[in-house]
């Protein structure tokens, strides 16, 4: 393991966890952070759950690129998650390269880096291990659980998985299956980190090279799908890299070669190869409704009392308002307490990480509400 | 959570008084989540909203209140069969493009629904067609013909009819003022005097 700043948790020692695909998982490393403190009553809990590429540092400064967390503007004191109220967990994904067991981890049967030997898992399996970790922390009921993306996926996972142990949930910008498009976009992903002569199936740990310039075509091509084609071009437009005319060459002449360049180049140095393809494909395989023969209605039947908020963005192309509005319209037939929104934004899928005064004053409502309903605020 | 101090405005409370504790209500342009407060509040409903505004749908939501984002037209047709008592759609129908299929669809997700217009056969409307010769524009109809919401205007006589042709039973009729002020008229006084009126409506 490298060396990760914050907690970690080591889960399912007594029992393994049994994934998705029917393998066992013995003994799983937790990598997380938290912030604010929990109360007597336990009542205070928010998981924060994170996107593909995202991590446990949602409000700390990252260990490996020295920024501040990636949901910085959401969670502190006095913030819309108020860490002087609320107990905020955040854990980096089953599959990831941040502390939490995955392929870059040592696999305890070879002693050797798990490479591709380590199982294929899915979103649900990565919300068992937030459910153990939750054990961990006697953390019986959780206050909210909330996350964009992927971390949207997770929240809409727990809905089903462990519905009688939420108050309230929040996904943005999410989506209950993936789509051909979605799938489409993973595979070009990860067909460029395979083609990479340096991922070598997978058994690149340890060597001088590992497949970045794979993997950063395949940051390249996502960050793509995470802005709308407005923000691109209110950005970049056609403007030309330092220079005052096109080079007749294959320089990065334009802006936004350069940009999406130097998005590839500083991606490789925080996330690990192998760790995309597995959790890119936990992703492809989400289809929720697949598990209830079709209808997607009855994955929240368990969910009638928890408050829940979806939200969606105008410009995500990703994971469009229709996604979502489908989620919000089968919680509401389901008899699910939920609300819904698509927030007016030119910044496309990315707009969850954003400044949206909108989504902000929509959460501050819901979360409030919550609260004192909860029971957690006079 | 909720503001109960703000009084419901009388043509709210008309419709209000018809909704019996404890019912499943959902409320169609619910706006900023008034009328669905009162009634959770007041009258421990189980209320849901869709409202088209994002300014209405955050007032539900810092009231606790539980709304969908979307309009008549579009999203009626996601709620499933009889998962509601009450539909209100209130002062709605002549701003949407299929009022038909609106009014069956309310039938089809509610056991009862309520239904409140704007008379476009009151005397003052006929009267300033008549005399100016264009399309009315009022106190309560702001707008002109071309930048109007309000595409589907009806009389109170024409939506009886409509209702009658489609077999729907009215349980009750109360035509009203602007104020809410209840006038007691038949059918065809209130179609000449009424600015408004509230349609209790079931199968």
């Amino acid at each position: 393991m490298r060396g990760i700043e914050g907690h970690t948790a080591q889960l399912f020692a007594a029992e393994a966890l049994t994934l998705d695909s029917g393998v066992m998982l013995s003994s799983v490393t937790v990598g997380f952070e938290t912030y604010g403190t929990l109360n007597a009553a336990g009542s205070n809990a928010v998981l924060v759950c994170h996107a593909l590429t995202g991590d446990q540092y949602a409000a700390s400064k990252h260990p490996l690129t020295g920024k501040p967390g990636w949901w910085d503007r959401l969670i502190g004191p006095g913030k819309l998650l108020d860490t002087d109220k609320y107990f905020v967990v955040c854990s980096n994904v089953l599959g990831s390269c941040l502390g939490t067991t995955g392929p870059w981890e040592t696999n305890p049967k070879t002693g050797k880096p798990w490479g591709l030997d380590f199982p294929v898992i899915t979103i649900r399996d990565m919300v068992r291990v937030q459910a153990a970790l939750l054990d961990h922390l006697s953390i019986e009921k959780l206050f909210m659980v909330i996350g964009g993306s992927m971390g949207g996926m997770q929240v809409l996972e727990w809905l089903t998985t462990y519905p009688e142990r939420l108050n309230s949930a929040v996904a943005l910008a999410t989506a209950a299956r993936h789509t051909a498009q979605n799938i489409a976009f993973h595979e070009v992903g990860r067909q460029a980190v395979m083609a990479d002569p340096h991922w070598q199936g997978g058994a690149y740990y340890g060597e001088a090279e590992k497949p970045d310039k794979g993997l950063a075509v395949a940051r390249m091509t996502a960050h793509i799908t995470y802005l709308s084609e407005d923000a691109l071009t209110k950005k970049f437009g056609r403007n030309l890299q330092a220079r005052d005319a096109v080079t007749f060459g294959f320089d990065a002449d334009f802006q936004v070669e350069s940009y999406l360049r130097h998005q590839g180049s500083a991606f490789v140095d925080r996330f690990d190869a192998n760790s995309y393809l597995y959790i890119t494909r936990a992703m492809d395989y989400l289809d929720i409704a697949r598990r209830y023969d079709g209808r997607l209605a009855d994955a929240f039947k368990g969910a009638a009392n928890v408050r829940c908020c979806v939200i969606s963005f105008s410009s995500d192309w990703l994971y469009p308002t229709v996604e979502n509005k489908q989620i919000a319209h089968a919680m509401n037939a389901a008899g699910v307490p939920v609300s819904f929104a698509e927030i007016n934004s030119p910044h496309g899928h990315d707009a969850f990480l954003l400044e949206e005064p909108e989504m902000d004053q929509m959460l501050a409502g819901f979360i409030g509400a919550a609260a004192k309903s909860g029971e957690l605020e006079p | 959570m909720s503001n109960t101090t703000v009084p419901l405005r009388p043509d709210l409370k008309l419709i209000a008084d018809l909704i019996e504790p404890g019912a499943r209500v959902l409320d169609v342009g619910c706006d900023d989540g008034a009328l669905l407060n009162h009634l959770v509040t007041e009258k421990q409903v189980d209320g849901r909203g869709l409202e088209i505004s994002q300014q209405g749908v955050n007032a539900c939501v810092a009231k606790g209140l539980f709304v969908m984002q979307g309009d008549a037209d579009n999203d009626l047709t996601e709620y499933p069969d009889g998962s509601f008592d009450y539909v209100v759609l209130s002062k709605t129908l002549q701003a949407v493009h299929r009022p038909r299929d609106v009014l069956l669809d309310l039938l089809r997700i509610g056991t009862k629904a309520v239904v409140t217009i704007p008379n476009f056969g009151h005397w003052r409307v006929r009267l300033s067609l008549l005399r100016r010769g264009r399309m009315p524009v009022t106190k309560s109809l702001t707008k002109a013909w071309y930048n109007t919401d309000n595409i589907h205007f009806c009389t109170i006589l024409d939506l009886f009819e409509l209702l009658e042709a489609e077999g729907i039973k009215i349980s009750q009729f109360v035509p009203h003022t602007k104020d809410g002020k209840r006038l007691s008229l038949g059918t065809l006084r209130a179609n000449w005097y009424a600015d408004q009126a509230l349609f209790l409506i079931e199968n």
